[in-house]
């Protein structure tokens, strides 16, 4: 386990830092005094653990590829963009577009999201991505979603006031995965591509299991969380636009 | 509903020469012909849609297709085309959609500029004999270069930004897989490697088998983020952002769920069968600065060693937006003007949106000279690069080097059907339908491309040579060697070129 400072330096030589680290063969690494450098653990290939003291910048984790990050602060905009595995944790409130076109690993935000959360996220085959976020979300959460898992719980865990536990727009061109959310929409809130279904067992079995270790790692009760109820929103076609062309 | 659309083509059988093979049944993948129940065979002129397909492959040249434009009353206005939309429209209430690029008669401007040549003084070069520099680099160039003397050597001390060496200043441009086939993708990849310049992968991702092509590839990022991950990243020669296309500014794309197969669902790690839809934008780039971010975001990825692009379709404002780009840290700026192709967008965008080639390769040189900031971004065009004409054209008025699409797919066999969007190209390039991707093979494919690529560079070589220039570098932003034909003050100005019959200044 290294340290590296981080106070003052500009992001390039922070990530310098960080990957010669990786190279070095560290397995966890501790940055400290963090305040907004960018990229940090950007495609980084290993199963490294990296631990955040500070507010890191945007695009945390971006094109990420196993390592795991630990945020014990707020995090900024499009963190795990496009990230290809690994898992970040966020003791914190977090930005905008975050996990954009995520194609693997989990992202778990302890708090309130900004707007367009969890877009444009893919699955193939046993690679699903998951999302987890403890407080509320704003419009477009789920926007163009091709795959994947979204838990939107609606906890007290942020500082966003919002009464809604989502904006609008949600899940608007929809068209694959699978969204949870732990308490009710209404219908002008919902993308018109997608419907309200009810959680089955096997829906049951993956929110258990992802809250369950969401709150182990945010220090939540996940019992107490896993007692109220959850909806279930997917698309209705996976061709949502196949109709819109004349050939 | 009955149509009212009239058949575009008329299919001419002569039957004196038709000795009923079913050559043509078997290759029509729109069912033009068939065998009818005596086993004679037929067409149905509505189906065709003019591939050239059956007249190319019939062994007895018994086919012919002729336009069958129906006569129109007079009308300049409501002209058969317009007619024909209507109607579609009428029946089915859908966006139209088509393929390829602008097919209207817009002014070409290439065809109203012409090039110089030697006469007399500064004798020209005959590059059969003489040195010949084609070679381009693509990347960004520093503002002065420091070098220092040691031991009585001069040695660079400037770091050079990373930079992509084309043999030729002529690339292949991004063509998805998913809307070509896999057998095209590995000719466009073969092809460049062999002429010892890059094709692109578009925003489908890489298909692992064609990783063997990556030292030749420029790897997209698009709104969609298909196919991509560090792998990727890492394996590309440079990487592309890819911000609009030629044939449809301002709009994303929808790759239909047809299209999706196993290959292509693994390839852009989505469900087979599940349409792929790219954003209009990048949801994380809302300003120049966000543009910036997502550069640096590639650049970090891949630790500074590749040249980054950013990709824009030719519009209004063309000039200030390469600016920002230049100025957010692309090493290179690639343009697509409004006769760039396309797999499919809807007709009325690429009929009626974005601007040539021409004008915006001239508009975005001289802004980013004045600026004094051209050399930091080479400049790639494209959008309907005919021929090296065009192509040394564009060079001369600015661009560092020029990407083919159509014309490579032309080369490969398309006949410019413009019905890409079905996924049924009978020559096997627009189709991911295994029995048509089959037909088309990529060591022939490939060696086409080569063959096209070579003689287009031959042609560039001996144009220069007869300008008395022996680089190509000598002729970027030259536009002294070019002059206007028939183009009004106002086209020149923009162009940045004098009349035909003005002196050299």
């Amino acid at each position: 386990m290294i340290t590296i400072d981080a106070k003052g330096l500009p992001y390039r030589e922070l990530n310098e830092k960080v990957r010669e680290a990786v190279a070095g063969g560290e397995t966890e690494i501790k940055l400290a005094n963090v305040n907004g450098q960018r990229y940090i653990a950007d495609a980084i290939d290993s199963p490294v653990q990296i631990t955040i003291e500070g507010v890191p910048g945007n695009d945390l984790g971006a094109f990420m590829n196993g390592p795991t990050v630990i945020v014990h602060a707020n995090g900024q905009d499009h963190i795990a963009n496009t990230m290809n595995e690994g898992k970040i944790v966020v003791h914190g409130d977090a930005g905008d577009v975050l996990g954009y076109g995520m194609r693997g690993g989990k992202l778990f935000i302890k708090g309130d999201v900004g707007y367009r959360v969890g877009i444009h996220m893919k699955e193939y085959k046993d690679k699903v991505p998951v999302i987890v976020i403890g407080g509320t979300a704003r419009d477009f959460f789920g926007e163009y979603m091709a795959g994947g898992t979204l838990i939107l719980l609606g906890l007290d865990t942020g500082n966003n006031d919002s009464d809604q536990i989502a904006g609008n727009y949600f899940a608007t061109g929809m068209h694959g995965g699978v969204i949870y959310v732990r308490g009710k929409l209404e219908d002008y809130q919902l993308g018109k591509e997608v419907a309200v279904l009810e959680v089955d067992d096997s829906d049951r079995q993956t929110i258990e299991k992802y809250v369950t270790e969401f709150a182990g790692d945010l220090g939540l009760d996940a019992d107490d969380i896993l007692k109220d109820e959850f909806i279930k929103i997917k698309a209705v076609s996976h061709r949502p636009y196949g109709n819109l062309y004349a050939y | 509903m009955k149509t009212y659309q009239l058949p575009e083509v008329r299919i001419e059988r002569d039957k004196d020469r038709c000795i009923n093979c079913g050559v043509c049944v078997r290759q029509c993948a729109f069912n033009a012909h068939k065998f009818d129940e005596d086993g004679e065979v037929y067409s149905e002129d509505e189906k065709c849609v003019a591939c050239q397909r059956c007249v190319s492959l019939c062994p007895t040249n018994a086919l012919y297709i002729k336009d069958n434009a129906p006569f129109v009353k007079d009308n300049a206005n409501w002209t058969a085309e317009t007619q024909k939309y209507i109607w579609k429209q009428a029946e089915t209430g859908g966006v139209l959609l088509t393929g390829m690029g602008n097919p209207k008669p817009y002014p070409i401007y290439w065809d109203h500029l012409v090039l110089n040549a030697s006469q007399v003084t500064n004798p020209s070069i005959d590059p059969l004999r003489e040195p010949m520099e084609l070679r381009t680099y693509l990347g960004s160039k520093p503002d002065h270069i420091e070098i220092e003397m040691v031991n009585g050597e001069p040695v660079l001390r400037t770091k050079i930004a990373p930079q992509i060496m084309l043999k030729t200043p002529i690339l292949f441009s991004a063509m998805s897989y998913g809307a070509i086939s896999y057998n095209a993708c590995e000719a466009l990849g073969r092809a460049a490697t062999e002429l010892g310049t890059f094709w692109n992968t578009g925003e489908g991702g890489l298909h692992r088998n064609l990783y063997k092509y990556a030292p030749n590839t420029i790897v997209q990022v698009a709104s969609g983020r298909f196919g991509v991950h560090s792998e990727y990243l890492d394996a590309a020669a440079a990487i592309e952002i890819k911000i609009g296309q030629g044939a449809k500014p301002g709009i994303g794309g929808h790759l239909p769920g047809e299209k999706v197969g196993p290959a292509v669902s693994e390839t852009r790690m989505i469900p087979v069968g599940s349409d792929a839809l790219s954003p209009a934008p990048h949801h994380d780039i809302y300003s120049i600065e966000d543009l910036s971010q997502l550069i640096f975001s590639l650049k970090e990825a891949t630790e500074y060693t590749k040249p980054i692009s950013v990709k824009i379709s030719a519009v209004h404002n063309v000039a200030a937006i390469a600016s920002g780009i230049a100025r957010a840290g692309a090493d290179i700026i690639a343009i697509d003007g409004f006769r760039g192709g396309t797999g499919a967008a809807p007709t009325m965008i690429r009929d009626n949106v974005g601007i040539p080639i021409e004008l915006a390769i001239a508009a975005v040189d001289a802004r980013l000279r004045e600026e004094g900031i051209r050399n930091r971004a080479s400049i790639i065009a494209a959008g309907g690069f005919r021929n090296s004409g065009d192509v040394i054209k564009a060079i001369a008025l600015g661009a560092d080097a020029v990407y083919l699409g159509t014309a490579a797919l032309v080369a490969m066999g398309c006949h410019v059907c413009q019905k890409c969007y079905t996924g049924k190209c009978n020559w096997g390039i627009a189709t991911q339908n295994p029995y048509l991707e089959k037909r088309l093979n990529p060591d022939i494919a490939a060696e086409r491309l080569y063959n096209l690529v070579r003689g287009w560079s031959h042609e560039i070589s001996e144009m220069l040579g007869g300008m008395g220039i022996n680089a190509i570098e000598s002729l970027r932003g030259n536009r002294l060697h070019l002059r206007a034909v028939g183009l009004s003050r106002e086209e020149m100005d923009v162009l940045g070129v004098q009349v035909a019959g003005s002196p050299m200044a």
